[in-house]
C-alpha cells in the first residue's frame, strides 16, 4: 500500500499497470487503492515541479517569520487559517523557536509581496510582528534540485 | 651498467609471462570497443549501481581529506573500520569475527579474491567454480597458479550449483570451492538446502569455501545465506565482500575479507608487500557507510526490486524466458527462441536497436544461449530498452519463419 504512494510521490505519471508490476499486486487492486486515496485525501493532487528560472520567468518568493498571539480554545490554528487562505501563501508551517508561523509567499513582483505583508498580513489583530526574508535563490524543493546540471551518466557503458 | 638483454629483436610474447599471455581476453572487452563507436545506446550491460554514493558517505570522504587524513593506515585497515565491520557482520548475518585477527580491509573485493587465491594455492591446485560465473574467478585462479575447474549450472536449477555436481569433480588436487551468491551474471541465490549440502561436502573432503558475498545486501524477498554462518563452516570459509554494490561505492575500491586468523595472516603478508593499505579517505567513508548507511541501502534495494519485477515480467512477455533472479541486479533471460547464439544476439541487438546487453558466454560456456541484462538503470531507460528488444525479437522471429 505504502509502496504505491512512494512510487507516485516519485513519479506521479506512473500508470497503475506499471505500478502493479513494480509492487507485484494486481492492477485492479492498485487502481482501487489509488482511487480510494484520491477520494479520502491521502493523495491531494498531482503536480509538476517546474524549473521556472530556466524559462527566465521567476516569481519572487519570500519567507516570512510571523509571531502571533494564540487564541483560547483554538491555539494557533485559527490565525494560521486566516493567513494560509490568502492565495499569495504558498506554504505555511507552525514552528518551534523564536517565532510561530513560517510562511512562504509567492508573488510576481517585490511590490506585490510588500503590499501583501503591509496590507494583509501585518494588520491582522493576532499578528505581533513579521520579519520578511526575500529568497535570493532556490536550490532544492521537494527533494529535487533546481540548479545542478542533470546527473550525467558517469558509468562506462559495459562493465563486468 | 649497459643493458645486455635483447629487447627489440625479440618477439613481444617472450617478454610477457606465459601465464598472462595464455589468459583469454575478457569477452566484455571486445563488446566494449564496438559499443564505443555507437551513439545513444541504452546500456543494460553495466555491472554497477546507477546510484551515486549516498551523500553522507561522500561527505565523510571529503571531510577526511579536509582533516588531513592522507597518510597510510595499518596494513589490516583502520581499527575503527574493522570494529564497525564485525558489528555489521554480526548484525546482518549473525557471524562473529575478531576485528584485529580475523578481518582485513582490501581495495575492493577484487583485491580480496586475489589475496585469498594467492594465499592458499600451490601450483596445480584445483579450485572448483560454478559456470557461468563472474569473469575474474577463473582468471584469478590461473594467475595464482591454480587450475580452475568449472561445474556447469543451468536454468533447471536456476543456475545454482549442486553439491552432487561439485562432488563429481573433486580430485586429490582440489583445494577450494569458489562460489558467489547472489550471482553475477545470473542473479541466482543459493537455497539453505543446497548451501548445507555444499558445506557437508567441504567438511567431508576437507575443502575450503571461498564465498564472494558482494551482492549479499541486494536480495529480494528471501534470506541471504552467509556461508561462514553455517554450522561448523566459519573455520573453513573465507568470506569476501565489500561496499561497492550495497552502498554504491564501486569507484572507491573498498572491500574486506573475514576468515580464520591463519588465512588473514597469510593474506596480510601479500597485502603489505603489494597494496600496503586500502586508501585512507575511502576507509573513512566506509566507516560512515557502516555506521549510518542503512536507510540509503534499504531505499536502493527497494528501488532495484521495483525495476527487477518490471524487467523480469517484460522479458518473459516478449518471449525471452527468464527465471526469477532473487539477488544482485541482473536478469539472465534465455535467447534460444531467437535461434541466435548469445554473441550474435547481443551484437545484432546493439547494431539494430542500440541496446547493449552482455552475451552470456562471456561468463563461461554454460552462459551460452543467455544474455545478462542489468536493471541498475532508470526505469524509463529499462522500459525503452525492453520496447526495443521486443521489436528486435519480433523481427527476428519473422525472419526465421
Amino acid at each position: 500500500m505504502k509502496e504505491i504512494f512512494e512510487i507516485l510521490e516519485q513519479n506521479a505519471r506512473a500508470t497503475p499497470e506499471q505500478i502493479s508490476i513494480m509492487v507485484d499486486k494486481p492492477v485492479s487492486e492498485v487502481k482501487k487503492t489509488i482511487k480510494q486515496a484520491e477520494k479520502d485525501g491521502t493523495i491531494l493532487k498531482y503536480k509538476a515541479i517546474i524549473n521556472w528560472p530556466k524559462l527566465d520567468k521567476e516569481d519572487i518568493w519570500a519567507l516570512i517569520e510571523v509571531r502571533v498571539t494564540p487564541q483560547r480554545g483554538v491555539g494557533f490554528d485559527a490565525i494560521a487559517e486566516r493567513i494560509y487562505q490568502f492565495p499569495e501563501v504558498y506554504s505555511a508551517y507552525l514552528v518551534s523557536g523564536t517565532y510561530d508561523l513560517s510562511v512562504l509567499v509567492r508573488g510576481r513582483t517585490m511590490q506585490e509581496i510588500a503590499s501583501f505583508v503591509a496590507e494583509k498580513l501585518a494588520p491582522l489583530e493576532q499578528v505581533q510582528s513579521v520579519v520578511t526574508h526575500f529568497l535570493l535563490k532556490r536550490y532544492k524543493e521537494y527533494g529535487e534540485t533546481f540548479h545542478l546540471p542533470k546527473e550525467t551518466n558517469r558509468r562506462l557503458p559495459i562493465t563486468p | 651498467m649497459p643493458n645486455t638483454r635483447p629487447t627489440s629483436t625479440e618477439p613481444l610474447d617472450n617478454l610477457i609471462s606465459r601465464k598472462v599471455a595464455s589468459l583469454p581476453p575478457s569477452g566484455i572487452r571486445k563488446f566494449f570497443d564496438l559499443l564505443s563507436s555507437i551513439e545513444d545506446v541504452i546500456s543494460l550491460g553495466i555491472g554497477e549501481p546507477d546510484f551515486v554514493t549516498p551523500w553522507h558517505i561522500r561527505e565523510a570522504g571529503i571531510y577526511s581529506l579536509e582533516q588531513g587524513y592522507t597518510m597510510y593506515t595499518s596494513n589490516s585497515g583502520m581499527p575503527e573500520l574493522r570494529q564497525e565491520l564485525v558489528r555489521y557482520l554480526e548484525l546482518h548475518y549473525g557471524v562473529s569475527y575478531h576485528p584485529d585477527q580475523e578481518t582485513l580491509i582490501t581495495a575492493g573485493s577484487s583485491e580480496g579474491l586475489d589475496l585469498v587465491l594467492r594465499a592458499i594455492i600451490n601450483p596445480g591446485d584445483e579450485v572448483i567454480i560454478p559456470d557461468p560465473c563472474y569473469v575474474a574467478y577463473p582468471a584469478d585462479v590461473t594467475l595464482a597458479g591454480g587450475m580452475p575447474v568449472l561445474v556447469p549450472t543451468n536454468e533447471k536449477n536456476n543456475f545454482v550449483v549442486r553439491a552432487t555436481d561439485i562432488e563429481a569433480r573433486i580430485t586429490k588436487r582440489t583445494k577450494a570451492i569458489l562460489i558467489g551468491y547472489p550471482a553475477n551474471p545470473t542473479g541466482a541465490v543459493m537455497s539453505k538446502k543446497e548451501a548445507h549440502a555444499i558445506a557437508e561436502l567441504a567438511k567431508k573432503h576437507d575443502l575450503l569455501i571461498i564465498s564472494d558475498e558482494i551482492y549479499a545486501r541486494l536480495i529480494y524477498g528471501v534470506e541471504h545465506i552467509c556461508f561462514p554462518g553455517l554450522a561448523g563452516m566459519k573455520k573453513r570459509t573465507i568470506l569476501i565482500s565489500g561496499f561497492s554494490k550495497s552502498h554504491a561505492m564501486t569507484g572507491w575500491r573498498i572491500g574486506y575479507v573475514a576468515a580464520d586468523r591463519r588465512f588473514i595472516q597469510a593474506m596480510t603478508k601479500i597485502h603489505q608487500y603489494t597494496l600496503l593499505c586500502a586508501p585512507t579517505m575511502t576507509q573513512m567513508a566506509a566507516i560512515e557507510a557502516l555506521k549510518n548507511g542503512e536507510g540509503e541501502v534499504e531505499k536502493m534495494v527497494q528501488e532495484y526490486n521495483r525495476r527487477r519485477r518490471f524487467m523480469v515480467k517484460r522479458l518473459n512477455e516478449i518471449g525471452l524466458p527468464c527465471f526469477e533472479p532473487k539477488g544482485a541486479f541482473f536478469a539472465f533471460p534465455s535467447i534460444r527462441a531467437t535461434r541466435m547464439n548469445s554473441e550474435e544476439f547481443a551484437e545484432k541487438l546493439l547494431l539494430q536497436e542500440k541496446v547493449a546487453v552482455v552475451p552470456g558466454n562471456a561468463f563461461g560456456p554454460c552462459g551460452e544461449g543467455f544474455v545478462r541484462c542489468c536493471y541498475a538503470t532508470s526505469l524509463p531507460s529499462i522500459e525503452e530498452a525492453l520496447r526495443r528488444m521486443d521489436r528486435f525479437v519480433r523481427k527476428s522471429n519473422l525472419r526465421s519463419k
